[in-house]
């Protein structure tokens, strides 16, 4: 490569963009020929209408939203493609100390089945005594912080577009409104959750991961456009992006790491916080703490490697919650915005298959669209 | 036809306001308060929402189109999907619009036209405020340094000037930064 080639790439002040930021930082694109700049930004939709209109080259995007913008979904169509993932979970679901009380009392609250029970028996008695619904937040409705609220609460027989509120708001936000008794719970990506719990006013309910056992959840995201227009640049990004996300996962660096995404123009968030998520130990209540390993994975067992059967999945998502029609053509379209061809092209890693799963319901795998939606009591069915 | 602007610097929304006033649009409304954004805009029921790129808000408007049976579905964002310069432009000046139901092209693109230029305008009014800012702090800051040479080298205001004006010229660098490497200088000869 002759010179460095100047890519703008789009990103939301997130944990799970390490890989991308770590890339940036240490100089892994720079040995690729890439001279990264990257722009930190407010909202998804902003940075789906810069990356569509070609103000950026890639961008840290949801992979729900990446497959909704190339079925036009919600929006004007523009077709992307993720040639690799940057993380794997990463959320968890928060309610407030009063709802958290409320639940309690119904019985134990340590399995999503359980929660999601006791929720249902909530909603009942709020309805029958006249109060409000209850009133969720979450971060996008192409999302899989939406999914996973949904999921769980239909698992306990609460419908959520029809006995409860679920609203957008920015992270930031969430927080504030859950202290002011405006939200009852939300789902979202770290740090809020902890923010919520440290600042006394949330409990941590469940990590997203006891929800799906491993979802996509952020994906390097191109128009397809300049995806096909330059493979050797794409190959360079993914091999810099490869070594960020392992220089992330190897445990000597984690001091290192913190310290770089607490920085002002990275995450912007206390580094102590930053650790605590990339170890998967978070505080869920005032006494209480929980460790999951799972609970955001970055790089590590080829989690990188985009499977289309992961844009397959969050299709039948979208189709369950009504957000599209189904057709055989639109089913193609969203399983092509995952590009394994793309990733294998510039790296060499081990095809590791794993089901995205659910804590109850029927499992995705090797079933028709309608055969699986018909395995669930709420939501659409083909 | 009813506008609503959302955006959390009341310069720059009162800027647009008068410009779509003064352009005959008499049903204007800003929002400054992020806060219960939904009530507000579900209350006033516009036909075109004007909002900051920068505004972490534009999500939530994003979910109401979707979901929303209370305020009729958006027709379009921007002026026309294939309309990629209108497109561009006001992505480039920082506005985002979105057109909650089916109006005629013709007036949603003078309407964005309208807030391009404003957008624009605020932000030179930004740059130039930033600009004025700094030149009062360098005149300042030389303001300093000459005293301290005055007084030091018993100058006059002229000869200490002309001092640092040469000094600058030899390093060729600025007079201010001559002046502050003065006022540091001096600091640790306290």
């Amino acid at each position: 490569m002759t010179g460095e080639a100047h890519v703008k790439i789009g990103f939301i002040p997130l944990v799970d963009a390490a890989a991308l930021l770590i890339a940036a930082h240490k100089g892994f694109a720079k040995a690729e020929g890439l001279d990264i700049e990257l722009i930190r930004e407010a909202s998804w939709a902003n940075i789906r209408d810069k990356l569509a209109i070609g103000r950026f080259d890639a961008a840290h995007l949801l992979a729900p939203m990446a497959v909704a913008s190339t079925l036009g979904l919600g929006h004007v169509r523009v077709p992307l493609v993720a040639p690799m993932n940057l993380a794997m979970n990463g959320n968890a679901i928060a309610v407030s100390t009063a709802l958290y009380a409320e639940l309690a009392a119904e019985g134990e609250v340590a399995h999503p089945a359980q929660t999601a029970r006791a929720l249902a028996k909530l909603v009942a008695r709020r309805r029958a005594e006249g109060r409000e619904p209850l009133t969720f937040g979450m971060t996008f409705p192409f999302s899989m912080h939406n999914y996973q609220l949904r999921y769980w609460m239909a698992e306990g027989g609460v419908d959520p577009d029809e006995d409860l509120r679920l609203i957008v708001l920015p992270p930031p936000y969430m927080v504030e409104n859950l202290a002011r008794g405006q939200l009852d719970g939300f789902c979202v990506g770290a740090p809020w959750s902890s923010v919520a719990v440290d600042a006394g006013v949330g409990v941590i309910l469940h990590f997203g991961c006891e929800i799906f056992a491993c979802a996509p959840e952020k994906v390097l995201a191109l128009r397809e456009s300049f995806a096909d227009d330059d493979h050797s640049l794409v190959a360079a990004l993914i091999r810099a992006l490869d070594r960020g996300a392992a220089f992330v996962d190897e445990p000597q660096n984690l001091g290192e790491v913190s310290q770089i995404l607490s920085r002002p123009e990275y995450v912007g968030v206390d580094a102590e916080i930053i650790r605590r998520v990339l170890t998967g130990h978070l505080r869920v209540k005032a006494s209480d703490e929980r460790s999951d390993a799972n609970y955001l994975i970055i790089g590590r067992d080829g989690a990188m490697r985009p499977d289309p059967r992961q844009a397959e999945w969050i299709y039948a998502q979208m189709l369950r919650w009504g957000q599209t029609r189904h057709s055989p053509e639109m089913a193609d379209r969203a399983k092509s915005v995952l590009r394994p061809d793309l990733f294998d092209a510039a790296i060499d890693c081990a095809h590791i298959q794993r089901e995205i799963g659910a804590f109850a319901g029927p499992s995705f795998g090797g079933r028709s669209y309608a055969d699986y939606l018909a395995g669930f009591d709420i939501g659409q069915r083909l | 036809m009813k506008i609503v602007i959302v955006d959390e610097s009341p310069i720059r929304s009162l800027i647009l306001e008068e410009g779509l006033r003064d352009a005959g649009f008499t049903q204007v409304e800003r929002i400054g308060e992020m806060h219960n954004l939904l009530k507000h805009i579900y209350a006033s029921d516009p036909d075109v929402i004007l909002i900051d790129l920068e505004n972490p808000s534009r999500d939530t408007l994003e979910q109401m189109f979707q979901v929303s049976r209370a305020v009729r579905r958006p027709i379009a964002m921007f002026v026309d999907q294939s309309d990629t310069a209108s497109i561009q432009a006001s992505v480039d000046a920082g506005v985002s619009a979105y057109i909650v139901d089916g109006l005629k092209k013709e007036r949603i693109k003078s309407i964005l036209d309208l807030c391009v230029s404003r957008f624009n305008a605020f932000s030179k009014l930004q740059d130039d405020l930033d600009q004025a800012k700094s030149d009062l702090e360098e005149r300042k800051t030389i303001e300093r340094a000459k005293g301290i040479l005055m007084k030091a080298k018993k100058l006059s205001e002229e000869d200490a000037y002309k001092m640092m004006r040469g000094a600058a010229m030899r390093e060729n660098k600025k007079i201010v930064e001559i002046a502050r490497s003065v006022i540091t200088a001096a600091e640790m000869f306290k």
